[in-house]
């Protein structure tokens, strides 16, 4: 990424779309999209547009898979062929399964395991329009699809992605800014807290107090996130007791 | 499969000529289009949903070379992926028999109506040419993915472009021309549930169904495309009936379809 970084990424204070450095895009949740599977919802960031889907507990096949004392949460990410430019061919490549890995791990710590031994919960990941910050959509996309199905949480997980634009830090890297920026940053968090971060990961060229600031940001990114995540639950589960 | 008391009730139900929605046999249950639900990456796109049956189609395109033996040929290539959310029983993996049906008999529809020209699709003969790709990718599964995949397929097209080509030969994605589209044909399916002909079947219906008929039909009311799927059997009189009832439908689909594009 250093390799090709672009200038004119960030002028007067204004990104080319013509945002502040912590200004987020338009987002939009809905929760509830899909009827087959247990749980959906669909997350709009900007032209970024993810469904997330959660099918279980249900039984394990393979059964060398099961874990006696826990359910297995499984995710799988995956990008529709018309979500970039060039059309994404369907097979599985080996940057969608470190993303399904990752996802996972990033879920897993909310997600009340023990409580379905040898089971599984399946997260799928539906990736509709790509323009950057997928990986962490999805994960808010997701967490709010575990919820819908009622699997029982200890928080919900979600998560944008900082980068630095010329000097400054900058929050929800859209567009160019992921690859001509001088770095991208996806960052998970429970509820909205940098003191439980469950996905970081980082490409590009800066110093250890671009990292501090950048989680500062990505904290503020993600409780705006969580305080949506709530709104969209409450919205689709309204008659309830939440 | 375990025959449910569901579908025992839905097979004497049919007999009664009623179904469990309430529907009239050969009725349809409500199509919503959004056109353009892709709003950049794709070149021509539409979400639809027939009853609770929800897909988007979207159509990228690139440059390739034309097929040695079709020199002037450009390329279409129809691909279904019925994602794993959409239904209980669907897994991840590559698509099998049901996808790659639809993806065959939506490509015939297209390709034997002349909807597209592929000659159109030609840049230099023999040399380059465009490729048209039609992804549909199923989101939510109640049935009746033939007929939803055929629309939003015929909506995607018909909202359809191509990048033109700058100075060194390679497509240029700021600067689109329109894809050269000739009429629209409506594909639709009859299906056989004991003895009487039901159209728009739900996921459940299709659990029960003994066959079915897909026939593409152009706007002259010529047939140009027709599939038998499932293990039963259909009479002759049986398959000039579904034939007839697919004409009659077809109108206000391609009024529908015709609406939508309009109002993108």
């Amino acid at each position: 990424m250093p390799q090709k970084q672009k200038e004119g990424l960030l002028k007067d204070g204004k990104r080319i779309d013509g945002r502040k450095p912590t200004e987020f895009r338009d987002v939009n949740m809905e929760v509830g999209v899909l009827k087959s599977p247990d749980g959906s919802a669909l997350v709009e960031i900007g032209n970024t547009r993810i469904i997330a889907a959660v099918k279980g507990p249900k039984e394990l096949h393979p059964r060398h898979l099961q874990e006696p004392d826990k359910a297995v949460l499984q995710a799988k990410y995956r990008m529709a062929p018309f979500s970039v430019d060039d059309r994404m061919s369907p097979k599985p490549s080996r940057r969608s399964r470190e993303i399904s890995l990752v996802t996972k791990r990033a879920l897993e710590p909310i997600v009340k395991l023990e409580k379905f031994p040898q089971l599984a919960i399946n997260v799928y990941i539906e990736v509709l329009e790509a323009d950057a910050s997928t990986r962490v959509t999805g994960i808010t996309a997701a967490s709010l699809a575990l919820a819908d199905a009622g699997i029982p949480m200890n928080g919900l997980v979600q998560a944008c992605a900082v980068g630095k634009l010329e000097e400054e830090m900058v929050l929800d890297v859209a567009g160019e800014e992921d690859a001509y920026g001088k770095a991208d940053i996806p960052v998970a968090m429970i509820n909205g807290s940098k003191d439980e971060i469950t996905l970081l990961q980082m490409d590009g060229d800066i110093t250890p107090e671009d990292v501090e600031e950048g989680l500062e940001l990505a904290e503020r990114g993600n409780k705006k996130l969580f305080e949506m995540q709530k709104d969209a639950l409450r919205e689709a589960h309204s008659g309830g007791d939440n | 499969m375990v025959i449910s008391i569901n579908d025992k009730n839905i097979k004497k139900l049919i007999e009664k000529g009623e179904r469990l929605d309430d529907r009239e046999l050969d009725e349809f249950r409500e199509l919503n289009i959004e056109p353009n639900f892709i709003h950049e990456t794709a070149d021509g796109s539409a979400m639809i949903e027939l009853g609770d049956t929800k897909m988007v189609v979207g159509i990228s395109t690139d440059l390739d070379s034309p097929y040695p033996d079709a020199p002037d040929s450009g390329m279409l290539i129809t691909n279904v992926e019925l994602t794993p959310m959409a239904a209980p029983h669907y897994e991840p993996g590559p698509p099998g028999d049901e996808a790659t049906e639809i993806a065959r008999v939506v490509d015939r529809g297209i390709r034997e109506s002349g909807v597209i020209d592929l000659s159109d699709l030609v840049i230099e003969e023999g040399e380059s040419c465009y490729a048209v790709f039609i992804d549909v990718h199923v989101l939510d599964y109640d049935g009746n993915l033939m007929d939803a995949a055929s629309i939003g397929a015929a909506v995607a097209l018909l909202l359809g472009r191509l990048p033109v080509l700058d100075e060194d030969g390679n497509l240029d994605r700021d600067n689109y021309k329109d894809l050269p589209i000739n009429g629209l044909p409506v594909t639709l399916t009859g299906s056989k549930i004991g003895s009487k002909l039901v159209y728009d079947t739900t996921a459940d219906e299709e659990d029960v169904r003994d066959t079915r008929l897909t026939a593409t039909v152009k706007e002259d009311g010529k047939v140009v495309n027709m599939q038998k799927g499932e293990p039963g059997t259909l009479d002759s009189e049986e398959v000039v009936e579904i034939i007839e009832t697919i004409r009659e439908k077809s109108e206000y689909f391609r009024k529908r379809i015709r609406e939508a594009v309009e109002g993108a």
